[in-house]
Order: structure tokens, then sequence, then C-alpha cells
């Protein structure tokens, strides 16, 4: 597998951090990693560039995770990109939001390498 | 992940029985996120107020999470979650403790049925030092969970505002 580019979304730099490593651990090669600290940050993020996987907490300021993902849709960058919610909001209405609005994945924090592996891979076309 | 099936309203020993179900969330944190078991003090411990994080309830579960424990222990708590060394750690321990105090009050919430839609979390808060005094509108027991990382002793305490 090549590398790919990803862009981490979640308002503590220890969790982008975290969620990274994740990645690494689970055999993802990264060939570039973004960062942003709320929604808002990502669509700015995603207009001038573009990446194959983006992963995002829910609970940020200014924009939150689930409305970045219903924006998702009018950001050309971000075309059948899958998105992934990482989260420590774990209520069947908040999975159910985020995959209807277009999210491909939901991890609940906290979380291991291997569930972010087993999420991440299958959307990535690689066998988990 | 283990879970347990309490709903909110159930009964009147609600807050003994919240006991084993904060702890269970709060091991698991340790566990998954810093690579970490936790062990159960043998008497009763110390612990320093150095750091103290926060996260707010509201909704059908109204009160605050927080987490305790003395400045080192918090930035032994950060090197373990970001895989650095103790002394290479900076200023993202308030981050990582804040987050860890996230963790534990999001794992503990979707442990109890029917808590999930309705409790919402605030972003976390740390406070820095012991010379303070805080003044919640708790009015029911609280439940509080005292184990030790690495040895050093650390606190989590549920208060809550019925």
């Amino acid at each position: 597998m090549g590398g790919i580019r990803a862009l981490i979304v979640d308002d503590s730099s220890v969790m982008r951090k975290i969620v990274e490593r994740s990645l690494r651990q689970a055999g993802i090669e990264l060939a570039a990693v973004l960062e942003a600290s709320n929604g808002a940050e990502a669509l700015a993020v995603l207009a001038e560039n573009k990446v194959e996987l983006i992963l995002s907490d829910i609970n940020m300021p200014l924009m939150d995770g689930l409305e970045l993902v219903k924006q998702l849709g009018g950001v050309p960058n971000a075309k059948g990109v899958p998105v992934i919610m990482i989260t420590t909001e774990g209520s069947e209405s908040h999975v159910v939001e985020a995959l209807s609005a277009g999210a491909r994945g939901y991890i609940r924090k906290p979380f291991t390498p291997e569930q972010v592996r087993d999420h991440v891979l299958p959307l990535l076309g690689v066998k988990a | 992940m283990n879970s347990a099936s309490i709903t909110p309203t159930d009964d009147s020993n609600l807050h003994e029985r919240w006991m084993p179900v904060l702890e269970v969330a709060v091991r698991e944190v340790f566990e998954l996120m810093l690579g970490c078991r936790l062990t159960a003090p043998e008497g009763p411990v110390d612990i320093p107020g150095e750091m103290t994080a926060m996260v707010g309830l509201a909704g059908q579960l109204c009160g605050i999470m927080s987490l305790q424990c003395s400045a080192p222990t918090s930035a032994e708590m950060a090197s373990r979650m970001l895989g650095v060394d103790p002394t290479n750690i900076g200023p993202e321990v308030c981050d990582a403790f804040g987050e860890i105090c996230n963790m534990i009050a999001g794992n503990f919430k979707n442990k109890i049925t029917g808590l999930g839609d309705g409790c919402m979390l605030s972003v976390p808060t740390v406070i820095t030092g012991e010379d303070y005094q805080l003044h919640s509108m708790v009015d029911a027991p609280g439940v509080e969970v005292r184990l030790l990382f690495e040895n050093l002793p650390f606190v989590v305490a549920l208060q809550i505002h019925n």
C-alpha cells in the first residue's frame, strides 16, 4: 500500500498525535498527516489539500464533527473521501446521525490501534 | 468493553451501584489509552491535588467528573499516553490530563443505559495548583474511586446534581 494523506480533526493536539500513532501502529503508511482543531479549520485545510482519509472528533468548538461531515459534500477535495468519527460520544443517536450525515465509521474513545485498523483498512480497500 | 445495564432512575442505591461502573470506566481508559493496568491501594492514601481535570455533565445526569493527582503523576500519565519520556513532557500535560478525564466521563456515561443520548459532556477544564475551593451545586451523594497508576495515587470523583 502506498502512503496515504490523512486529515485528523480534534481540538486536542494530544489526541491528534495519538490518532496518528494508532494509524501507524495499525500498519497504515502515511505520506502526510494534516491536522485541524475543529470543523471550520478542517474545511480550510481541505480547500487547499487533497486527502484520502479523514478522522474527526465530534465535540469541538466553532464547528463540531457532525456539522463538518454534513458540509464535506460541498468540498471538491473531500468527494468520496471516507470519514471516520473518533469520539467519546457513544450514544446510538450520535452514531446514527454521523453515519446518516456521511461518516463511514465510528470509533468510541477509549480505543485500541486494532479498532482503528479494523475500521480504516477496509475503507482504503485493504483487507483488515 | 464491559458495560453495565443501569438506568439513571431505577433505584435509591444508584450511587453505590455506579461506583463499580466508574471504576471499570477508569480502568478501561488507562488500559486502552495508556497501556497500564491500575491497582487498588491497600489502605487510605493521601492524594495531592496539584492537578485537577474536570468535565461537566448536563442533561439527564448533571454534575462534574473530576480527576485529581500530583503534578508528577499527571506528567507520568501524559508521557505514557504520548509514548514519550516524562522529562520531555511540556504544556501538553494539561491537554492529555483533560482528555483522560474526558474519556473517563464519556466511557462512564456510555455504560449507563439511557444516559448516552440524555447526557452531554463539556470540554475538559484543567486546574493547576491546590490553593482553590470548588463550589459546585451538587446535592446528591458523590461517587469516588481511588486507584494507583504505576503505584502513584489518583482519584476520580463524580459529583452529582440531581
